[in-house]
């Protein structure tokens, strides 16, 4: 355009048209770098975290070594921590609620999209998800008052007499019944990751052509038979996915955790004894952790619990990712 | 092959299976809000919005709580909402189909579900150590980071909803890339990117994680944001496990009025989002 223009006489529209497209062409690459650099920040934001908790990290994992990981013992005087303990609470609380959130989650799954009468549909998945808009703290003061007192007075008292003198299992439901403890926090997590798997689960089962369940209703099969073997081995890295999302959230989910857990920095065989997890140890002990090593181990902690996640929901993310360019979406 | 009546009998024990696992999770979500609202409801009056946090044993409010929970919201959602609908608009516009999108979109989703204690402990070390103290700046700055993937992946999934011809007309009449942005796509995503802003408010009004060693808590009314600040999560948090009884009942109090407020929000932000879908 501007060799056009040189070779004629520069009108005044021209010279302030030409200034124009100058003005849009730097506010145009003024906002796309304020965009991009936005965007990196994301990426900034992740690194940071990395960084920070090794840098806090780093006199604690120094000290101890790989002994950090091993070691139970968790003793502010003597300054000598050991995180076996959490992560034993963090891993045992998290597998027990995906054991018992992954069956319901699907169950609701397949209520919704297979049983459940259309105009309903909506409100049970909306009051479903409602359950995940929850703040944390709201299930922890729950299950400190009304939820833990009742495991305590009813369900088990009634384990311990129905499994007591049955070898193995006498020893997971063993002791006085405090109420709160590992299987307790198990509990209150299932509830809190069952919206997850219920409306990732929902949302991969959508996924499913309706040709395929069409040609088995066709050939006889019953609703249970059509989800059984054609909807959920279609759906299987979704759903996978899904779980993997969950366990991510159970695995660093603090305030519900902290509320009934119990802190207690020791191993027991038994579900009803009081424990810690990693989010727990560390919301309950880091402002009054006085001593460069004591919160250096707290931070260690967190950088633990850091790894982890990031490990699990990656993977997640990979198998999500799967599905989503398996439907072309 | 089994039976035509095993099959049939089989069939109906798993779908009443299914039937009952929705019934187990509507009964959790009932239990908990008729718990809240038994609980709650009988320590609502007005000395609650009006009066401070009360020392053990002495009838208060929430007043303080409710203003440095509010206050660190707002601040947290200035400051992460303008960052989180940029990086969206990169992911959705400009970059549409670079790598760096990619990798943005991966790293968010992550951020968007990794532990929020996490985040504490980041803001900690980024701000609470140098500055030497605990306080309401921090508290809110780490609330922004978790405003900021919430925003970016509803904004990015909106405005990849808005249809090419759109921006095509507004290419067409000759308007800059940033201007078709702004005047059509941001307009036409409108109610989808107000979702994501009410999702974000609504996930950080609870968060209590992220706050117990940024802004600490405060028994006093405080407009400083230097200084340790009150927030609802972390007085629930405190008074719950307290054994004074008033301390008990002002957390149950607070608890109600954080549920009410965050299930408002986002049923608020689902009817935006259903009423698009229908249009």
């Amino acid at each position: 355009m501007s060799s056009v223009s040189a070779a004629m006489p520069r009108s005044a529209a021209a010279t302030a048209r030409d200034a124009t497209v100058r003005r849009f062409a730097l506010s145009d690459a003024v906002f796309r770098a304020a965009t991009r650099i936005a965007a990196l920040l994301v990426l900034l934001i992740l690194g940071g975290v990395a960084i920070s908790l090794v840098a806090g990290a780093w006199p604690a994992l120094s000290k101890f070594g790989a002994a950090f990981l091993v070691s139970q013992s968790w003793n502010p005087v003597t300054e000598n921590f050991g995180a076996l303990a959490p992560i034993y609470g963090t891993i045992v609380t998290a597998a027990i609620s995906i054991l018992i959130a992954v069956p319901i989650g699907i169950g609701i799954a397949i209520f919704l999209t297979e049983l459940c009468p259309r105009p309903l549909r909506r409100p049970i998945g909306i009051a479903v998800e409602l359950l995940a808009g929850i703040p944390s703290i709201i299930y922890g003061i729950w299950g400190l008052f009304i939820f833990a007192p009742f495991l305590q007075t009813t369900v088990q008292p009634f384990l311990i007499n129905l499994f007591h003198g049955v070898p193995g299992l006498s020893g997971l439901f063993a002791g006085p019944p405090y109420g709160i403890g590992l299987l307790t926090s198990a509990l209150i997590l299932a509830i809190m990751v069952l919206p997850f798997i219920t409306s990732i689960t929902k949302d991969v089962f959508d996924t499913v052509p309706s040709v395929l369940k069409e040609s088995a209703y066709g050939i006889g099969c019953t609703t249970w038979e059509v989800t059984r073997r054609v909807v959920i081995p279609y759906t299987r890295v979704g759903i996978m996915g899904g779980v993997m999302l969950g366990l991510g959230r159970a695995l660093g989910e603090t305030m519900a955790v902290t509320f009934v857990i119990g802190n207690a920095h020791r191993i027991s065989a038994s579900l009803f004894a009081p424990a810690t997890t990693i989010s727990a140890t560390i919301a309950n002990e880091f402002t009054e952790a006085d001593g460069e090593i004591y919160t250096s181990s707290l931070i260690a902690l967190g950088f633990l619990l850091f790894v982890i996640t990031f490990l699990i929901l990656a993977l997640a993310r990979t198998m999500l990712l799967r599905i989503e360019k398996r439907t072309g979406a | 092959m089994a039976g035509f009546q095993t099959r049939k009998s089989k069939n109906a024990a798993m779908m009443g299976l299914c039937m009952a696992a929705a019934g187990i999770g509507l009964a959790w979500l009932a239990l908990i809000l008729g718990a809240l609202l038994w609980k709650g409801f009988s320590g609502l009056n007005l000395a609650v919005f009006t009066e401070m946090t009360p020392p053990p044993g002495e009838a208060g409010g929430l007043a303080n709580a409710i203003v440095g929970s509010v206050l660190m919201t707002v601040i947290a959602v200035v400051v992460g909402t303008p960052v989180g609908i940029l990086a969206g608009t990169y992911m959705a516009e400009y970059g549409r189909f670079s790598k760096l999108t990619t990798i943005v979109r991966f790293i968010n989703d992550i951020l968007l579900s990794a532990p929020s204690i996490i985040v504490g402990l980041f803001v900690y070390e980024l701000l609470v150590r140098p500055m030497g103290h605990f306080s309401g700046i921090a508290g809110a700055f780490a609330l922004a980071v978790l405003v900021i993937p919430v925003v970016v992946r509803t904004t990015e999934d909106m405005l990849l909803l808005v249809p090419n011809a759109l921006r095509e007309a507004g290419a067409a009449i000759g308007a800059p890339r940033w201007i078709v942005i702004r005047s059509v796509a941001y307009r036409a995503a409108l109610s989808g990117i107000v979702t994501g802003v009410l999702l974000a408010i609504a996930r950080i009004s609870g968060e209590t994680a992220p706050l117990l060693f940024t802004a600490l808590n405060n028994q006093f009314f405080t407009s400083n944001l230097n200084a340790p600040m009150a927030s609802l999560p972390v007085t629930i948090f405190q008074f719950a496990l307290s054994p004074y009884e008033e301390w008990q009942q002002l957390a149950w109090t607070g608890a109600l009025i954080i549920t009410v407020a965050v299930l408002t929000l986002s049923v608020v932000a689902r009817g935006l989002t259903g009423r698009r879908e229908t249009r």
